[in-house]
């Protein structure tokens, strides 16, 4: 019986070694594989570089996690802060910017906080405050909910004293805004997250813009040296991709609806 | 292999402090019925259950004339319910020489044999647990027998029948008897006793108060327990 | 309301265009399951048979222990089974994670102590009733290990099925380990969970539409099986 398990285990090892060749991990924020832009690219970088990127697809707390374990190759997230610390740790060789895109704030399409002309992100979170009206946190320590925390530090506000019109539900993107949509409620995402969200109900893309709300994505590879497995030339052969004029075209003319979702910042690979 | 004499010296079975059985002081020797009479609580079934070494003596000894395992080897036991396995008359009937090692085809020409010799022949391949009380007593009997004892325990076996099953039952004891297994069994019932019986063991109280050939016994009883028992008074 | 209709036709349009996706999701979810249910049953099966018949020490602590283990979470078992088979962690050598055998050494865990409590309980029954019987025949322990195991057999397929029933629709643990990774992990509960994250209801419906349909075929396909086997013995 023992022999069969672990016999079953070294089959896996052996299958999996087989196909390593070209496969590799890497972990991703939500917003970035509920934008749909995973699904564009992938296929390109199969086809271009014969390599299997494998995505997780979690909260930026746990990519993080999961690059200092070891247990990915490379890491895509946006929480400039966390991934300068990763970075620093050693478990991360250098951080990478390839793109970013933006947060918007949604919510209940009578906008009863009236924060479609607010003058900027900090305002517009002002008068929800003021309204008390209902507003829906990821509160999961993701990219998205840090972003949302500093906004509140920028208003002057302060998360912990709010009442019971903050819900900070811990889930994910999608969940969060399945949350926001049943009360309904105010809630910031991430705009590909929000156009390609299914279940809109009440809720309508309310205030945009503010440069404030741009949302830096950064490629990380993880350190080899931290974790010799890591299969480094592949995570380097893939940002030279993510960095070149191939990436660059498909990332900015992906939309949706007919809208950019995302603008290529990378200075090219040297 | 000879089993017998059987020596069984100063047995006792105690639980939680108290005495169910013994001490008993006796010998059997190779041939007949042995029949164990008494009241119920006498101690019958534990004193079947120490000699078969089902049961633990808590002081005394058994010896046989073999080893004890030797012994076991060529013992069955017949309980006052009937236990079935939960599987075909057929296959109740192979599992103790299956788990003797013959060959399944072996074991099942036996069983056959043996199912049509208590007349359960139809019934082979029905479920042992759907049989009728006389049927499954008879089961037992023959799956005590398939593997050719040369003791055979039984329990009470007729305690919970009807006259026709029990004459049938009676009748397989006679030709095993007849063919030379040594039975010990255990009754409350008189009649049996005298219609089976070579010699008699009157237990009460947990004590073996007479022992003697089954005329001797039914004819003039020595203790006055014993004639009460056989006028069918009450006696404790 | 017209999210569930719409989940029951998608559901539909799904299997009757046999979509290639859906099929590779709904066999992995197979094999995972299946092949944790085999491992599962061949530590289970022995282990209840043994706490059923053998007195020792520690056996009311174990079945103790397995009756609290029934009622675990099992996204903690997917956090040990997690922090165990990680790089950094003691096993992370074997480079198991995120494969399929993570999911499925996460899936034994989480079964075996279900499939281990109910077969212990119908076969100590069985042990009572055959008891006598077979201490009189002088059984060996392995002789009777096996006739107990292979007389309650129905309890215990019973038992596999509720195993597999947990297995089958669990989600916490192998998002964790398995990491949903699509083409390599991703099953269907897991599927589910993304596309409910989604907001795409339907889909998300449909496949818990089909999830469930997998289900009660393979219920309907065992009981099937034994009850082929009872008009032929019985």
């Amino acid at each position: 019986m023992k022999h069969l398990f672990s016999g079953a285990i070294a089959a896996f090892v052996m299958a999996n070694a087989a196909q390593a060749a070209d496969v590799m991990r890497m972990a991703v924020t939500t917003s970035f594989n509920n934008s749909g832009l995973a699904d564009v690219l992938l296929p390109e970088i199969a086809k271009d570089l014969n390599l299997d990127v494998q995505l997780l697809v979690v909260g930026t707390g746990q990519a993080i996690k999961l690059g200092e374990a070891g247990d990915v190759d490379a890491i895509l997230v946006h929480s400039r802060s966390a991934e300068e610390a990763f970075v620093e740790g050693g478990y991360g060789s250098h951080r990478t910017e390839i793109m970013y895109n933006d947060f918007v704030f949604i919510g209940p399409k009578d906008d009863p906080a009236g924060i479609q002309d607010a003058e900027a992100a900090t305002a517009a979170l002002a008068a929800i405050s003021n309204a008390q009206a209902s507003f829906v946190s990821r509160g999961d320590d993701s990219g998205t909910h840090k972003k949302e925390l500093s906004l509140w530090a920028e208003a002057g506000l302060d998360v912990a004293g709010f009442g019971g019109w903050y819900n900070a539900v811990g889930a994910g993107m999608g969940a969060a805004l399945n949350t926001a949509s049943g009360m309904p409620a105010y809630i910031m995402s991430d705009r590909a997250s929000w156009l390609n969200f299914g279940n809109k109900g009440e809720l309508a893309l309310l205030y945009a813009g503010d440069p404030v709300l741009f949302n830096q994505y950064a490629y990380l590879p993880v350190n080899s040296e931290m974790h010799d497995h890591v299969k480094n030339d592949l995570a380097l052969k893939l940002e030279g991709w993510l960095t070149s004029d191939r990436a660059k075209a498909l990332i900015n003319n992906y939309k949706i609806n007919g809208e950019t979702l995302f603008v290529f910042n990378a200075k090219e690979a040297e | 292999m000879e089993l017998f004499p059987m020596k069984a010296c100063a047995i006792e079975s105690r639980r939680r402090g108290q005495q169910l059985v013994g001490p008993i002081d006796l010998t059997l020797e190779g041939q007949g019925a042995t029949v164990v009479i008494g009241p119920n609580g006498a101690g019958k079934t534990t004193f079947l259950q120490l000699l078969h070494g089902t049961a633990r003596l808590s002081a005394g000894r058994i010896d046989w004339a073999c080893s004890t395992e030797e012994a076991r080897h060529h013992q069955a036991f017949v309980f006052q319910r009937p236990v079935m396995l939960r599987r075909t008359v057929l296959e109740n009937l192979s599992y103790p020489l299956r788990l003797r090692g013959v060959s399944k085809a072996k074991a099942e020409e036996r069983a056959r044999d043996w199912a049509s010799r208590v007349g359960l022949a139809q019934l082979v391949t029905r479920a042992a647990t759907v049989l009728s009380g006389g049927e499954q007593q008879k089961l037992a009997l023959a799956r005590a027998l398939i593997c050719d004892p040369k003791l055979l325990f039984l329990d009470e076996p007729c305690a919970a029948l009807d006259g026709r099953a029990m004459r049938e039952i009676e009748t397989i004891l006679q030709e095993a008897k007849a063919a030379g297994t040594r039975l010990i069994l255990s009754t409350h019932d008189l009649g049996q006793a005298r219609r089976l019986a070579d010699d008699v063991l009157f237990l009460l109280g947990g004590r073996l108060h007479e022992a003697a050939p089954a005329e001797a016994f039914f004819n003039g009883p020595e203790t006055p327990q014993a004639r009460a028992f056989l006028r069918g008074d009450i006696v404790e | 309301m017209v999210d569930i209709w719409s989940g029951i036709t998608q559901a539909f349009w799904l299997v009757l265009t046999l979509d290639a996706e859906l099929f590779e999701i709904a066999g992995r979810s197979l094999y995972v399951t299946l092949t944790a249910l085999a491992i599962a049953c061949l530590i289970s099966l022995p282990l209840a048979a043994l706490i059923a018949v053998k007195r020792f020490r520690a056996r009311r602590l174990v079945i103790a222990v397995l009756n609290a283990l029934m009622g675990l979470p099992p996204v903690v078992v997917g956090l040990i089974v997690y922090v165990i088979l990680s790089r950094s962690g003691p096993l992370g050598v074997l480079g198991v994670l995120f494969t399929p055998a993570a999911m499925i050494i996460a899936q034994v865990i989480i079964i075996v102590p279900l499939i281990t409590s109910i077969a212990h309980q119908s076969i100590r029954d069985l042990w009572q009733e055959y008891h006598d019987l077979l201490i009189s025949l002088n059984v060996t322990q392995s002789q009777k290990i096996r006739t107990l195991l292979w007389d309650s057999r129905r309890a215990l397929l019973t038992a596999a099925l509720a195993g597999f029933g947990r297995g089958i629709g669990e989600v916490g643990a192998i998002m964790i380990v398995g990491g949903n990774i699509d083409h390599a992990t991703r099953v269907l509960t897991t599927a589910i969970a993304l596309e409910t994250g989604k907001g795409e209801f339907a889909l998300a419906l449909a496949l818990g539409f089909v999830l469930i349909g997998l289900a009660v075929a393979v219920n309907l396909a065992i009981h099937w099986l034994g009850q082929t086997e009872r008009e032929g013995r019985w």
